[in-house]
């Protein structure tokens, strides 16, 4: 085990992993005899920690001469298993993955109606964003409205001010599309040193759907809005703090603004604004407007308390970069990602997500030494428009430390920058819009940090 | 804007259809035209040129009344308080009211960043006061007390002098000496409409290098040792299988070329049949209700459970009032002030029941 630790080959975790507090509970099944596959399992934990060789291979023949998850079999092989719902019609997930929850970042909020769950992207797969693990962002707390009397408004510019139903807005023809939504404050807190442990709290402010609604362009067209000189729309929420925000006019004339009631096959969630959200694709979460209730076309931006005070760019010159929407191109690796154990040496797919709110993602790089060398990684199906991509690439790790990191370029030619090159430009007293390189630090125990490289 | 104007067309547009609604060709039946009445009820913005914005004024020291009632409970008597969110008030000069650009914003070294020392527009405080506030009522105060609020929050500023009296008269000249009215840009290519700027290049200008790009590596900040346990065990929020688990970051980190001595403890991995969804066995039917109270009528927006936030945390009042329930709900309802500190509570809204729940649970020691 010596020798192995010192090549940088660590021990695997054994299965069934036990704390102190469980230990004596086991050991008491261990030996009624109940379930040997734990008291093995233990015995094993405590021979790696004794020091042998064994548990340095991934996956080592018990020397009982076999795995006893293999030769005893389980309950679930010889048993009668669980009927179809009976009493609850809405699935959940396995309770093995409890662990995989949104979460709150210790300190970040004071009260937790103006504050941020994060998505953990370190567990999911491909690049829907499951409802129930969406992140979280209220402003003044979360409703669950009654659909039937939900309104919306159409105001401002246009022939005849509008009313419509939540019923009227379902009758019109509906659009589907997967887009990503991150909020402008979306690894904020990295921006002058790193800050937290893991890609949840450092990039978790992001996640993907499948929408589905009506073109916002329909409903201002309904309207007769005029839009020549009416160059922006107010959008405003039916919460408490009514949160309002400037669109382009643009964004909408070209179809891409939804007034969208469905995600993911079902309607949305209450925390992502059940049941009339706007989605503007590509630009900041905020601009999402959760619970809209009017929209207003007019011919000025509207100075709305979020894009006066916040969700600006503080520039090293004392200037504030007011009204910055997009999300530029940006990437990350999610396996493996800060806070996690790579449990031998050996192969490992390196994975991640790319976005960009310009448009496709074009090709993804990763370097795993710190950004000397680069491979090109493999972008997996579906690459769609303002929607998250997910990469994979093939990787043996040799025990020895590794930096991993990914670069992101989009169709326009962008290509994600370095934290170097993000704060010549913009200073390190921002919080909005980082979409600087990532780098995790792969060291010789297998456990990965969250560093910055010079 | 101009709901006022709005409501002459609309009304005028009706009369001259008589009943009949305009309704569009391509989707008949959907939508209605919006009454007058239900534009103005919705049509509350107020835009930088003053749009939108009501007839009507408030004095600084009407304003003082307001906040000492209303939000100095979130934002200090003063407006400083950062306890809740960022402070209002602070950080710009009267240097700054001439120039229109709040100078500490130019040092790296300022630590703060207040509202005032922000907003470049008057009528983005006017406007989300007048939707959003006080915070757990919001829209619930007048058009005199929106402006009054406004006028005194210039006032700790020293944007109005004591004696100002703010009206839709005189607001544009209260936008002439806001501190950081000249403190913006619109010079990116981060709006995505060709409104603002002809920038069109992006402001990185990375390339897509491939080999031998940059010298080594050098780590030049990773997360603090004291950081590693700050967010919980990591091993607790990570898969159980996968090709790595999470770090169990209640134990020291394993050094690499140590061996691993006999005594020590293998890294905690939750066994999840032996430890479910690590709930307090505790909670009852009972704690939940009293939970969802808490924030139903906003409680937790000034209360934690077990931290002083703007006021006492649940537990020490538990612990301080414990076993006096009748004491509790009398202020759990009415409010008070003086037992805790300056800050007073205000009178809440719930009913006489519901306030003995809470009050029941608090006397019973707050559980969670």
């Amino acid at each position: 085990m010596q020798d192995n630790l010192s090549s940088g080959r660590i021990r695997k975790a054994p299965e069934n992993f036990l704390n102190r507090d469980e230990i004596q509970t086991v050991v008491a099944e261990a030996k009624q005899g109940r379930r040997n596959f734990i008291r093995n399992a233990f015995a094993a934990a405590a021979a790696g920690a004794a020091g042998t060789a064994a548990l340095a291979q991934g996956n080592p023949v018990p020397t009982e001469g076999g795995d006893p998850n293999i030769l005893k079999l389980p309950e679930h092989s010889t048993g009668l298993g669980q009927g179809v719902a009976v009493d609850d019609g809405y699935g959940k997930p396995s309770k093995f993955e409890s662990n995989v929850q949104r979460r709150q970042s210790p300190g970040l909020t004071q009260t937790t109606q103006a504050s941020v769950s994060f998505a953990p992207l370190q567990s999911l797969f491909g690049i829907v964003t499951p409802s129930g693990l969406h992140f979280e962002r209220h402003h003044q707390g979360w409703w669950d409205i009654d659909p039937s009397k939900h309104r919306l408004m159409v105001n401002g510019m246009v022939k005849a001010n509008k009313v419509f139903t939540m019923d009227e807005i379902m009758r019109l023809p509906a659009v589907s599309r997967f887009h990503f939504i991150e909020c402008g404050a979306n690894t904020a807190v990295e921006w002058g040193n790193v800050a937290v442990p893991t890609v949840q709290y450092t990039h978790g402010m992001i996640s993907c759907s499948e929408f589905t609604g009506v073109p916002l362009i329909t409903l201002l067209e309904l309207a007769g809005a005029d839009l020549k000189k009416g160059k922006f729309v107010l959008a405003e929420g039916a919460d408490g703090s009514s949160m309002t925000r400037t669109i382009p006019m643009e964004l909408i004339t070209s179809g891409e603004v939804i007034v969208a009631y469905g995600q993911n096959g079902e309607m949305l969630r209450p925390e992502q604004g059940y049941p009339l959200r706007l989605v503007v694709p590509g630009v900041q979460g905020v601009s999402w407007v959760k619970y809209l209730r009017r929209i207003e076309v007019g011919d000025m931006p509207y100075a709305a308390k979020d894009e006066a005070v916040h969700y600006m760019d503080l520039m090293p010159s004392g200037l504030h970069r007011q009204y910055t929407n997009i999300q530029e191109c940006k990437s990350v690796v999610t396996t493996p990602s800060g806070g996690q154990v790579l449990l031998d040496k050996g192969f490992y797919n390196i994975s991640g997500l790319a976005w960009s709110g310009r448009g496709k993602v074009k090709q993804v790089d990763v370097s795993v030494d710190g950004g000397r060398n680069w491979r090109r990684a493999r972008l997996e199906n579906p690459v769609m428009s303002k929607a998250l991509t997910r990469f994979n690439i093939d990787w043996v790790w040799d025990g020895k430390p590794a930096i991993i990191q990914s670069r992101a370029t989009d169709d326009t030619g962008y290509v994600q920058p370095t934290y170097k090159q993000l704060r010549a430009v913009r200073g390190t007293r921002s919080i909005y819009h980082n979409n600087a390189i990532q780098s995790w630090l792969v060291q010789e125990s297998g456990e990965v940090k969250n560093v910055q490289v010079s | 804007m101009s709901r006022f104007l709005n409501a002459v067309l609309t009304a005028a547009l009706l009369a001259g259809a008589g009943v009949a609604q305009a309704q569009s060709a391509k989707y008949p039946g959907v939508g209605r035209d919006a009454t007058p009445k239900e534009v103005a009820a919705w049509d509350i913005d107020v835009r930088p040129d003053f749009k939108g914005l009501p007839v009507g004024s408030g004095s600084v020291a009407k304003g003082q009344d307001v906040w000492e009632g209303k939000c100095a409970h979130c934002h200090g008597i003063f407006g400083e308080s950062g306890e809740v969110f960022s402070p209002l008030v602070g950080g710009t000069t009267a240097e700054d009211i001439k120039t229109g650009r709040v100078a500490n914003l130019q040092r790296a070294d300022y630590p703060g960043r207040t509202t005032l020392m922000k907003v470049p527009t008057v009528s983005t405080l006017w406007d989300y006061i007048n939707r959003a506030m006080p915070w757990n009522a919001p829209k619930s105060l007048s058009t005199e007390e929106v402006y009054a609020v406004t006028a005194f929050l210039l006032n700790l500023g020293g944007i109005v002098p004591d004696n100002f009296v703010m009206s839709d008269k005189n607001i544009a000249e209260v936008q002439a000496r806001m501190p950081n009215r000249n403190g913006m840009t619109r010079e990116h290519n981060m709006w995505p409409g060709p409104e603002f700027s002809k920038v069109r290049k992006a402001d990185t200008n990375n390339v897509a290098c491939m080999k031998d790009c940059v010298p080594e590596a050098k780590v030049a900040s990773f997360l603090p040792d004291y950081a590693r346990n700050a967010h919980g065990n990591l091993a607790e929020q990570n898969r159980l299988v996968g090709a790595q688990h999470g770090a169990d970051t209640t134990q020291p980190e394993r050094k690499a070329g140590v061996a691993a001595s006999a005594t020590e403890t293998p890294a905690a991995k939750p066994a999840p049949a032996a430890k479910p969804a690590a709930k307090p066995a505790a909670a009852g039917g009972d704690n939940k209700a009293v939970l969802a109270l808490l924030s139903k009528y906003s409680c937790t927006a000034c209360h934690a459970m077990d931290k002083k936030l703007v006021g006492p945390s649940f537990q020490d009042i538990a612990k301080k009032h414990a076993g006096k329930a009748d004491y509790l709900a009398g202020k759990v309802k009415n409010g008070g002030s003086g037992v805790w500190g300056p800050i007073p509570m205000p009178a809440q809204s719930l009913s006489e029941a519901e306030a003995k729940t809470i009050a029941a649970w608090l006397a019973a020691g707050a559980a969670k």
